[in-house]
């Protein structure tokens, strides 16, 4: 009941300047990558996401904004299930992740279904997250080998062509991540992500933990792989950057999408809201 | 040979003959001493993760049961474990009309010391697993690796960083309490050294010996545990390497 | 049960008939050891974080002696081991000291708490911020002066927590006190089982009083911790 409010709410609150795409619509578009419908999340009394949704394409760079507390961080985090949404449906490439009633009431996807899905949608985390015990080649080579069964001549040979790939010297494979810079240990991440070569890669606000002087390394990174035509989903801060890499951008407040469309909407704002949030951005 | 040794006044090399019988007594405190740990090791992961977990069947017996042993001496509880242990077996045996079978002291000594130290192995683990940041398992549960997978790669090797200081202490006091089960009846060093003193009318003697046997075990232990937390600690600015 | 506490009610708490025994006996065998191991650690404590080697070593070898080898190699020492060199039992006074079963389990008891409260006290003494120490010298306090009004307070309040751990394990460790014949809660436990057979019941009831004492305690200490530790706590506001 609940959910068929929220549902017409969302709807009602996008000032989309272009078409708003129907739910009912997703199933037939065979372009369509992934797509998140209606998705509802909640802490106990408070309700973090209210019905949210977006579509990507292949080759789509889409950027999640807004203030911190409008829930694009959780949004992202519930569609590789590290938080499990209480409503919503994720379909990757036009299969839906099956949500089976789990244990105590809780709605949990099939674990084989959340461990394709988890090895085609890599994750690189604010707080880099790398395995701190781990050299950064073994922080590279652990998911492809050990969950995709990699041989680890092959997963060493990936390690060391993403690591270049991002910009790190040879040498810095056999170092611990706490002996390298914010950006260097980004790029790592960044790195570790390639190694799945996954389909979409999900960004968490990638610069928001960094000093100033260390964003630029890192974002010059992301755009390459913006440029090279790969799936991205990112939270972020960084409005000039979004500007720049987004073929679609969402802007959430309180739970909800504010308004989307092209980076053009960064530009002409429609909703108050986002004219509001930019224009604070500036100051 | 020993009477070479005594014919050479070198009486304290073969320890008036009573060597072979401190290096059993020493054979034993060890012995036990390893298998309670293994087993108090086991318990402590098993009731750490107990005490962690969601499920309030699981949480609460895992508190009552740290609280409880923590809050009793192992004495008291040696004493009350070792001495119901069978006459509770005694009563199971009888209701199920087997025959009645003696549990032998140095098994009930090792489930007696594993059970005491479960619990501190227990609370030492619990704080370690906490003390692990909760971003290095998201990114293992972020790249599909299983839980099983999670906790051997990235889970164990963090805590033990966390866990290593309290684990060698604990185990130093592990050690040192199986000295309290000569009081039960084993033939451990403590033993030994009580009975070769009696013996030879020279109790002073033979103790000094025990303590220096145990100073001796203490030191290598923590050797190791100095060895072991560099090794764990690989990766962490200012510390090892 | 019921027969239980009749019988041994009374010797479990305070006396057995033939004097002081039971919770009693315990409580009193704790403080003595507490207070005396406190004022003899303070001293040593200071001892082993100093410049002077004289001072350091023997202190450090103490602490490494006691605290290597088990209490109970201790207590045998202390109250069988030296009463079987000639030396002590002709000397008198020694002789009489000695003979005291309850003298030489103090003794144990407090030399070993010591060797453990000693390695609390200087660790703290070593986390003190250089800056206090140099703050009390500008203002002309040293020597001794120094040590007791700032060095030893500031230790004492940062070490609670570690003392309060060692105040239980100490507690519990009176419990060795029942080898040499002391009429302590765990004495009166085994007479009460070796008299009826109640065996579960007879310890269970020492393991009962020992929880509420370390209950107390620790209650005790949540006390002191935020009466005298409230500095530590970052300033909120």
């Amino acid at each position: 009941m609940t959910t068929t409010v929220h549902a017409l709410a969302t709807a009602e609150h996008t000032h989309s300047s272009r078409p708003t795409p129907r739910i009912a619509s997703i199933g037939a578009d065979a372009t369509v990558k992934l797509s998140v419908a209606d998705l509802h999340k909640r802490y106990g009394e408070h309700e973090v996401l209210k019905g949210v949704s977006l579509q990507a394409r292949k080759g789509d760079v889409i950027s999640l904004i807004g203030a911190s507390g409008s829930g694009k961080s959780t949004m992202l985090r519930c569609i590789n299930f590290l938080e499990q949404p209480d409503a919503g449906v994720i379909t990757l490439d036009n299969q839906t992740i099956e949500m089976r009633q789990g244990r105590a009431g809780a709605r949990a996807p099939h674990p084989a279904q959340l461990q394709n899905l988890r090895t085609r949608l890599a994750m690189v985390f604010q707080h880099f997250n790398l395995w701190s015990h781990m050299t950064v080649l073994e922080n590279i080579c652990m998911a492809p080998r050990r969950v995709l069964g990699v041989s680890s001549q092959e997963a060493e040979a990936r390690a060391r062509k993403y690591l270049d790939k991002v910009g790190l010297p040879a040498r810095a494979a056999d170092q611990y991540p706490a002996f390298l810079s914010g950006g260097q240990q980004q790029r790592v991440a960044i790195a570790r992500a390639l190694a799945m070569e996954p389909e979409i890669i999900l960004f968490d606000e990638p610069t928001s933990a960094l000093d100033p002087e260390l964003v630029g390394e890192v974002l010059k990174v992301i755009q390459t792989l913006a440029e090279e035509g790969r799936t991205m989903l990112m939270v972020t801060h960084e409005m000039g950057f979004a500007r720049q890499v987004s073929s679609q951008v969402l802007f959430l407040h309180q739970g909800r999408v504010e308004e989307q469309g092209s980076a053009e909407i960064l530009d002409q704002p429609q909703s108050e809201r986002l004219q509001q949030f930019l224009s604070n951005r500036l100051k | 040979m020993n009477d070479f040794l005594h014919s050479h006044g070198w009486q304290a090399l073969s320890l008036q003959g009573f060597g072979p019988l401190l290096l059993q007594g020493t054979w034993m405190t060890l012995k036990l001493a390893l298998l309670s740990l293994a087993l108090s090791l086991a318990l402590g992961l098993f009731g750490a993760s107990a005490k962690l977990s969601r499920h309030t069947l699981l949480r609460v017996p895992a508190t009552l049961y740290t609280t409880l042993i923590r809050s009793v001496p192992d004495l008291v509880l040696i004493l009350l474990i070792f001495y119901t242990l069978q006459l509770w077996l005694n009563d199971l045996t009888d209701l199920l009309g087997w025959d009645y079978f003696e549990i032998d002291p140095f098994t009930a000594g090792v489930i007696t010391l594993g059970f005491i130290y479960g619990a501190y192995f227990t609370e030492n683990f619990r704080g370690a697993i906490l003390s692990v940041p909760a971003g290095q398992l998201e990114a293992a549960t972020a790249y599909g690796l299983s839980t099983a997978q999670r906790f051997r790669l990235v889970l164990f090797p963090q805590l033990m960083r966390f866990a290593l200081p309290g684990l060698g202490n604990n185990w130093l006091v592990l050690l040192k309490s199986t000295a309290l089960v000569s009081i039960i009846g084993l033939a451990d060093l403590v033993k030994a050294a009580q009975n070769a003193g009696k013996s030879t009318n020279n109790t002073l003697y033979f103790l000094i010996i025990a303590g220096l046997v145990y100073l001796l075990i203490t030191t290598l232990s923590n050797r190791l545990f100095k060895h072991l937390e560099r090794r764990y600690n690989t990766g962490i600015k200012g510390l090892a390497r | 049960m019921i027969e239980l506490f009749e019988q041994y009610g009374q010797a479990y708490l305070y006396n057995d008939g033939a004097g002081m025994s039971g919770l009693a006996m315990t409580l009193w065998l704790f403080v003595i050891t507490m207070v005396l191991g406190f004022f003899l650690s303070l001293p040593l404590a200071l001892a082993r974080v100093s410049r002077s080697l004289w001072l350091r070593w023997p202190v450090e070898f103490y602490t490494f002696v006691f605290r290597g080898t088990p209490l109970y190699i201790q207590l045998l020492i202390c109250y069988t081991g030296l009463y079987g060199l000639e030396v002590v039992r002709d000397h008198a006074l020694l002789d009489q000291f000695f003979r005291n079963a309850l003298n030489c389990t103090l003794l144990a008891f407090v030399l070993n708490t010591c060797a453990y409260t000693v390695e609390i006290f200087a660790g703290a003494i070593r986390n003190i911020p250089h800056g206090e120490i140099e703050a009390a010298q500008a203002y002309g306090l040293h020597g001794w002066k120094l040590n007791l009004f700032v060095v030893l307070p500031a230790a004492l309040r940062r070490s609670l927590p570690a003392y309060s751990n060692e105040l239980i394990l100490m507690l519990h460790a009176t419990s060795l006190a029942f080898t040499a014949t002391i009429a302590d809660i765990l004495k009166v436990a085994r007479d009460a089982n070796a008299a009826t057979f109640l065996t579960f019941q007879a310890f269970g009831t020492a393991a009962l009083l020992y929880m509420l004492l370390s209950f107390a305690l620790v209650g005790l200490f949540r006390l002191a911790e935020r009466r005298w530790m409230g500095f530590l706590v970052p300033a909120r506001g």
